[in-house]
């Protein structure tokens, strides 16, 4: 059964069609990844998914349930976390004050800092701890982003290009990370990466000008000569 | 000592000075300082919202004139006597304050700096309105008789510096423990990034809604106290002037900072008075020196000795 799934959802603003009428399924326990070109919608259809934006026409469900009338932060408390493309962490409070605030949705007390300690482990950053956010580099905001996204414990992780800007061996980190991840949660994957892609993803969906070009496994989608049409040009 | 020791015996230590002063300041600043307390209890409220929160309000006149109105009216118009009074203000206070929030929240920014402005200056007018009851400009005297609480007599002058102390400590470790609770650093974190609050899952709206009752309720809490240890209710206090007064002696302090609304209202009260002691063209002096403070101490007086000195002061 699917955890989240669409039908009909579209958006657009003042004419542009951003997204238009796509069905999407995404069963519990995957790791799908939504590529396409730039201004294919990926953004804003995965902002549509979480609250951040209303849609134009057509619905959202989770877990079963219609959220399309939900506002965001009940979306978030059903269960998904969102990354944002462009890092948005506390720039003025500490790294650990950040993901404290990301935990303390779901625990409370000491056990918080058993949570921070745990997920900055996770992606490198525990000897960060006391940082300035703003401070740090911008691939180390990235992981803090990522960080923020674990500590909340999500059914459903989005990530929204979360490997941009990291070093290759950050790049590797990440992806053993989304694997671990992947027997606990759901992750959608918006990248760019095409190795991270490549070696992550179970099913990859490729967005064209708002719309579903095609979706299969990574083997597919890379021979498929639509999407290396859409990503190539025709020439 | 850890920090958390440390900013306690900061807090504590600035009540303890201030209780102890009362013994030994000469009967001016001794008045002046009971005054101080009081408005800069007003000032702590005003701080939670623009200093912990983020929102800037030009309106906080509406909520300090709510509870010096609810309580001196209680007194004048019901014959009350001071403390189901001071309730009452307080009660107005919240009251105001959680409509105006419902309604003000809606907009963002200048919006918001508008509306609640807006707002103010209709609270302002009602009261000119109703002038039957307040008496408008002029505004009524609550007698010395009325304003016996308890047995104590507020009109006395260690009574009421004992009662401004109370009003400012209280308001003072209310925010010193707020901005611990996980609540406060949900305001705060709105304050920094309210997008990203919104989507950890906080309910950016209650929040903020809350904040606003709670900056009023304080406020009010000022107001009524005021008007009970000073005696006089008056419309001036809902004027305008009376909603940029918090905000000047919040910038002047440190905004979101626990200790500066207390210091900029000091700051603030005796350049004044100095100033004015020396030349008719006091307002110069005082405008120099703002000019100079906003130029060198942006982050405010704490806010600068927190950048330089105290970094986890908050």
């Amino acid at each position: 059964m699917s955890l989240l799934s669409t039908r009909g959802l579209s958006k657009n603003f003042d004419g542009l069609q951003a997204v238009s009428n796509v069905d999407f399924d995404l069963p519990e326990g995957q790791i799908r990844a939504l590529i396409g070109p730039n201004g294919a919608g990926k953004t804003t259809f995965v902002s549509l998914l979480c609250g951040r934006i209303t849609p134009s026409s057509g619905s959202v469900s989770f877990d079963g349930r219609d959220i399309s009338k939900l506002p965001a932060h009940k979306r978030i408390n059903l269960g998904m976390a969102y990354t944002f493309q462009i890092t948005s962490v506390f720039a003025n409070l500490s790294v650990s004050e950040n993901v404290s605030l990301a935990a303390r949705k779901r625990v409370r007390g000491p056990s918080v800092m058993t949570v921070v300690q745990q997920v900055l482990d996770k992606v490198g950053l525990a000897d960060r701890l006391d940082q300035i956010a703003g401070d740090l580099s911008y691939g180390h905001q990235r992981l803090l982003e990522i960080a923020m996204g674990l500590a909340q414990a999500p059914r459903l992780l989005i990530l929204d290009e979360p490997t941009q800007g990291l070093a290759d061996s950050e790049i590797t980190a990440f992806k053993s990370l989304i694997r671990d991840l992947s027997s606990t949660t759901t992750i959608l994957l918006i990248e760019h990466n095409m190795s991270v892609v490549m070696e992550t993803a179970d099913i990859i969906t490729v967005l064209n000008f708002g719309e579903v070009l095609a979706e299969g496994s990574p083997a597919e989608i890379h021979a498929n000569a639509e999407v290396q049409t859409a990503y190539l040009g025709t020439g | 000592m850890s920090n958390t020791k440390k900013t306690l015996v900061l807090h504590l230590g600035l009540l303890v000075v201030l209780f102890a002063l009362q013994f030994v300041l000469p009967a001016y600043h001794h008045g002046n300082l009971a005054r101080i307390m009081v408005l800069a209890a007003y000032a702590v409220g005003y701080n939670i919202l623009f200093g912990y929160t983020g929102l800037l309000s030009l309106g906080h006149a509406l909520f300090f004139a709510a509870g010096m109105y609810g309580m001196g009216l209680m007194i004048n118009q019901f014959g009350a006597a001071p403390f189901p009074a001071l309730i009452a203000g307080l009660l107005a206070g919240a009251l105001v304050s959680l409509a105006l929030g419902f309604l003000a929240l809606r907009t963002e920014g200048v919006a918001f700096m508008i509306v609640t402005l807006m707002f103010a200056q209709a609270g302002y007018l009602t009261v000119l309105y109703f002038g039957t009851y307040t008496r408008g400009d002029e505004g009524f005297v609550i007698q010395q008789a009325e304003r016996v609480l308890w047995c104590i007599d507020l009109s006395d002058p260690t009574n009421r510096y004992f009662a401004a102390f109370l009003i400012f400590g209280v308001s003072l470790l209310l925010t010193l423990r707020l901005v611990q609770t996980p609540f406060g650093r949900v305001l705060i974190a709105i304050r920094e990034n309210e997008e990203r609050a919104r989507m950890l899952g906080y309910d950016v709206f209650a929040h903020k809604l809350a904040a606003v009752v709670l900056s009023g309720t304080i406020s009010a809490m000022a107001g009524a106290g005021y008007g009970l240890l000073f005696g006089y209710v008056g419309a001036s206090f809902a004027s305008v002037q009376y909603s940029i007064f918090p905000l000047l002696w919040v910038l002047l302090g440190g905004a979101g900072t626990v200790l500066g609304p207390f210091v900029g209202t000091l700051f603030m009260f005796y350049l004044i008075d100095l100033s004015s002691g020396l030349t008719s063209a006091y307002m110069l002096i005082a405008g120099v020196v703002l000019v100079l403070l906003t130029l060198f101490a942006p982050q405010g007086l704490v806010g600068e000795l927190r950048n330089r000195l105290w970094k986890e002061l908050p």
